[in-house]
């Protein structure tokens, strides 16, 4: 079995030029590219098991000896197919701000300070049913260089492995209601509305734990559907 | 309608998430640390075939080199079997996983020690030469992009469906050029822009 991937699916995803967000300009293909058929290197894809992540690794408030700073936060979600199928076994990777708005990266040098006990980074693998779940604290909104008084609005950056190399997805997670959405060109280079808020996530008042953590769920829906036997004379 | 997930930038701090061991030195202080899900070495220790090592360079529309990017590899192994449920053919006994990750570093260079692949199956049956499938994601890019590598001393390239489709006067951007070495370098750049733009495939 395999799974046609139709380019269509693709439509709403951010064009490579995005002059609105500067770095685009010089980083984007400026001849057309080129479609060709999917081939067994395109519909296949690495699979990373249970044994890719360690117990605990999708925790980031237990990564140094003291708690980090913030509002500590349950974020937790499916990977889906296109057919809102679970993706199971799927590798999970996150990255984010401390809850001021910094990143231990060397190369953030914005005045906020760091925190000792955060280093932001997590991964995990999702479960049978596609579930993957990860605790942390809100991460804080940060100055870059854009444009004028640029601010970018709260956001996880989530890595996430599919059925194929073809459903490879690298995202940013939003939170509901932020007052900076209007001006973040990397937000709003998704500009189909709907497919925009497929990137924010929804505040979970359910799976809230009371006392304890905020939850926030965020449903990831990668490319593949239709599982269809696999015609070794036409892998389109 | 589609409903998937948009891609958006993998941003310039990707490196402490997904690189952490690597190229990029986002830590000089040793503060912080965290482990690789993925190695840009991809050579296990019971992988056959030739052990080769890929370097180069991705630059920007003004040639200068990206210092901030990921390069993400997927290649079959010396059989042209790949790891993965979605190739049905008997997998080799062999641990090798044929995904590889590296970061660029201040040069803006990216390496990877893995061997060569074998040829794959092609559309209708025919193989296809030797190749890696390339993926690309930095700062500037708000979605990745694809190409693939094939090998400067491949006879098979002449006859693979996929370059074929390639203009030939563009068929060169992705070649890999031997430098030779003990084990053999070969050397990949990719140009974003310019007149040598790299041919980047929608897949």
């Amino acid at each position: 079995m395999s799974l046609i991937y139709p380019t269509k699916s693709l439509e709403n995803f951010p064009k490579h030029l995005t002059p609105g967000y500067k770095s685009t300009v010089k980083r984007s293909p400026t001849k057309p590219l080129m479609i060709i058929p999917h081939t067994l290197s395109e519909l296949t894809g690495p699979i990373y098991g249970h044994n890719a992540v360690q117990e605990g690794d999708n925790d980031l408030t237990k990564q140094h000896k003291g708690e980090p700073l913030g509002e500590r936060i349950i974020v937790h979600g499916q990977v889906l197919d296109e057919d809102r199928r679970p993706v199971k076994n799927a590798l999970v990777e996150l990255w984010q701000a401390n809850a001021c708005g910094r990143y231990v990266h060397n190369v953030d040098q914005h005045p906020a300070p760091l925190d000792p006990n955060f280093t932001g980074a997590g991964r995990t693998v999702t479960d049978d049913n596609g579930a993957y779940k990860f605790i942390t604290v809100k991460p804080g909104a940060y100055p870059w260089g854009n444009h004028p008084n640029a601010w970018r609005p709260n956001h996880i950056h989530f890595s996430v492995f599919g059925h194929s190399f073809v459903s490879r997805l690298v995202t940013q997670m939003y939170f509901p209601g932020d007052y900076l959405f209007p001006f973040d060109p990397i937000f709003n280079s998704v500009t189909d509305e709907k497919a925009r808020n497929r990137m924010v996530a929804s505040f979970d008042l359910e799976n809230t734990v009371p006392d304890w953590a905020l939850a926030f769920k965020f449903d990831i829906v990668l490319r593949g559907r239709e599982a269809t036997p696999l015609d070794n004379d036409d892998h389109h | 309608m589609s409903e998937i997930t948009p891609s958006q930038t993998v941003g310039p701090f990707f490196a402490y998430g997904l690189t952490p061991v690597g190229r990029c030195d986002w830590d000089p202080n040793g503060t912080y640390s965290w482990k690789n899900s993925v190695e840009s070495n991809l050579v296990t220790p019971d992988v056959s075939g030739t052990r080769i090592r890929i370097e180069g360079t991705v630059f920007d529309g003004d040639n200068k080199p990206i210092n901030d990017c990921m390069i993400e590899i997927w290649q079959a192994d010396a059989q042209g079997r790949y790891a993965s449920p979605g190739d049905n053919r008997s997998l080799p006994n062999t641990q090798f996983k044929g995904f590889g990750r590296s970061a660029t570093d201040k040069a803006g260079i990216f390496a990877f020690d893995t061997i060569k692949p074998g040829a794959v199956p092609g559309p209708g049956g025919k193989p296809q030469a030797p190749h890696i499938v390339v993926a690309i994601f930095s700062r500037g890019m708000l979605r990745q992009v694809y190409t693939r590598l094939y090998f400067s001393d491949e006879a098979a390239n002449a006859a693979d469906p996929v370059l074929g489709l390639v203009p030939a006067d563009r068929r060169g951007t992705l070649i890999a050029h031997k430098e030779g070495g003990e084990p053999p370098l070969y050397r990949f750049n990719v140009h974003m822009q310019g007149d040598n733009e790299t041919v980047f495939f929608e897949i």
